[in-house]
């Protein structure tokens, strides 16, 4: 629906011309806008940790399977409701039971990852071990689908297109909290982060405690990327390439840099990939997951091939 | 410990070093015994796989030693914080680095990590030392440049700044001539003997390089098969050290020259 720039500044301000013009802009548009901000940033900043972390270019939220975990989670409350039968199912496919299921998800793979990088010293192996985490909820996805209806089958793949929008005020507030959380113990991490660019024995030769950096690093990504997941669905690329992106743009690792860009560059991102969802002027949304590859991939690509080198 | 070792900066006794898992203890090395005094050059050769690099990682805590001690400063390794030991010794590695997305000049402050607040900022004394260490490497020109853009050597001396900004009693050293050209191999070691000279400070490395160490070190560690030795370069080759150091088939070490010739 369009609504003129001007009655948006004033249903904002406070000065009611249209009632339906008001709900429409306080209640679906500015909430959205925010989980876009929060949904951008978010995704970016854990991918940077993961990165730094990983010391790999590839690493992301995604990769760590955080995301994978979520997945799981939702696809076990949309896909195996059928296994509940159909009068539990209506109650458990509520929004609320879905954001539960992938935190729960998110957070599972997580200790599953925090217990394996405790055992395995190598950054390198923990990396294999998010990925094999994500081949296996893939194939439990696989055979679940294999045994649902195909209404079941298309509620699972609406989810996993992403969604900015749905969010009440007081989903919002929850997700911020916990987002900010996560955001806290990112910036008390810069100097570890730093650090952490020099490699695991430098980082220890310059005083830090590696296991509780390690630890404090996988749990803010955990925090902000699992409920981004639960929000709004498992948004690609963001993390992945935001990272990247800002390193291009403002040429340096230093992290006391890149975390305010990363944060900047994530949200700006992700609502220029709304606004182009939302088709301006029409009344069709297209799925936002994917418009962030479709718009962020090509830019990529053209980056690294004017760079000729990924810098890292 | 007595008076006359005041200036003992680092100390091992009876060390046993390995490694340790569930079913034995593989011991590499046992009963080493030195004692390294400020400002000192101390070179540590040996053949390839004889256990410098796990000394090595023992001394700077990145591996347990498997018996006996190490004690830096007087104080046993084991009691001694991360953070405390970072301000004792510092180290340049063969390792790459993670990331070379940085300039000279901030790889360098990274070594001031820990004395500056939890953010990493550095303050006009942090500066002051950081410039300093740049100036010490001669590498006032690198100073803005990108660590991808330098080559091996100028990046070992890169390394060797900011260990020396990190402001230690002592720092090791692992193989920091590998990869470099004759010159700069001796160009390396030569900085090393003189910045042990002129700040005082204790420098240990491991190296292939006998001759120059030989030439150019106060203190040498020899590691062969049976022991480990730790005397000056003068009386190692007096004692007959080198002699034992390589399988007598191929080189032979030559007592007037203090190198090593290709048996023809």
């Amino acid at each position: 629906m369009y609504i003129p720039l001007k009655s948006i500044f004033n249903s904002l301000f406070g000065t009611i011309e249209n009632s339906t013009w008001e709900v429409i802009v306080t209640d679906y548009r500015l909430p959205k806008a925010i989980t876009a901000i929060l949904v951008g940033s978010g995704l970016g900043i854990s991918g940077l940790l993961m990165q730094t972390l990983f010391r790999n270019p590839l690493a992301g939220p995604f990769v760590l399977g955080i995301s994978s975990g979520a997945s799981l989670g939702v696809a076990l409350v949309i896909l195996g409701s059928g296994l509940f039968g159909s009068l539990l199912a209506t109650a458990l496919i509520s929004k609320w039971s879905i954001v539960i299921a992938s935190s729960l998800g998110s957070f599972l793979v997580l200790l599953a990852v925090l217990a394996v990088s405790s055992k395995v010293r190598d950054t390198m192996a923990i990396l294999i071990i998010g990925l094999m985490f994500g081949s296996i909820t893939a194939a439990v996805v696989s055979v679940l689908s294999y045994f649902s209806s195909a209404e079941q089958l298309q509620q699972y793949i609406f989810w996993g297109f992403g969604s900015l929008s749905n969010l009440s005020w007081a989903e919002l507030t929850l997700f911020f909290g916990i987002y900010l959380l996560g955001i806290i113990l990112s910036i008390a991490s810069i100097k570890g982060l730093n650090g952490l660019l020099l490699g695991d024995h430098y980082a220890k030769s310059l005083g830090l405690n590696l296991k509780q950096s390690r630890l404090v690093l996988i749990l803010a990504t955990s925090l902000i990327a699992g409920t981004i997941t639960a929000f709004a669905g498992p948004i690609a690329f963001i993390g992945l390439a935001i990272p990247h992106l800002t390193r291009q743009i403002f040429k340096t690792s230093n992290h006391k840099i890149l975390l305010p860009a990363v944060f900047l560059f994530g949200a700006l991102v992700m609502l220029v990939c709304d606004s182009i969802a939302q088709l301006p002027g029409s009344d069709y949304t297209l799925p936002i997951n994917a418009i962030t590859a479709l718009v962020g991939a090509p830019v990529v690509i053209w980056l690294l091939v004017r760079q000729r080198k990924m810098m890292f | 410990m007595n008076s006359e070792n005041n200036n003992t900066i680092l100390k091992a006794e009876q060390l046993s070093i390995g490694y340790k898992t569930k079913k034995a203890d593989t011991i590499i090395a046992s009963k080493i015994n030195f004692e390294l005094i400020k400002g000192q050059l101390i070179g540590l050769v040996g053949g390839n796989g004889i256990g410098k690099s796990t000394l090595l990682r023992t001394l700077i805590k990145l591996q347990p030693a498997l018996s006996g001690s190490v004690l830096l400063n007087g104080q046993p390794l084991e009691n001694i914080s991360n953070l405390e030991l970072a301000k004792q010794l510092s180290i340049v590695l063969t390792e790459p680095l993670s990331s070379k997305n940085l300039r000279v000049s901030e790889l360098v402050a990274l070594g001031r990590h820990p004395y500056t607040n939890w953010i990493g900022n550095t303050t006009k004394n942090d500066k002051t030392i950081i410039s300093n260490a740049i100036d010490l490497v001669n590498i006032t020109t690198l100073k803005d440049k990108w660590c991808y853009e330098l080559s091996d050597g100028q990046l070992q001396k890169v390394m060797l700044a900011r260990a020396l900004a990190q402001d230690t009693d002592i720092i090791i050293l692992d193989e920091p001539t590998t990869h470099l050209d004759m010159y700069h191999k001796a160009y390396i070691l030569k900085l090393l003997q003189k910045l042990t000279k002129e700040t005082g400070k204790t420098i240990l490395f491991s190296s292939h390089e006998i001759d120059l160490a030989i030439q150019l070190c106060d203190h040498m560690i020899v590691m062969t098969d049976d022991k480990v030795i730790y005397n000056t370069p003068c009386n190692l080759i007096s004692n007959g050290v080198f002699d034992t150091l390589f399988p007598k088939d191929l080189i032979a070490f030559d007592n007037s020259t203090g190198s090593f010739r290709v048996n023809k």
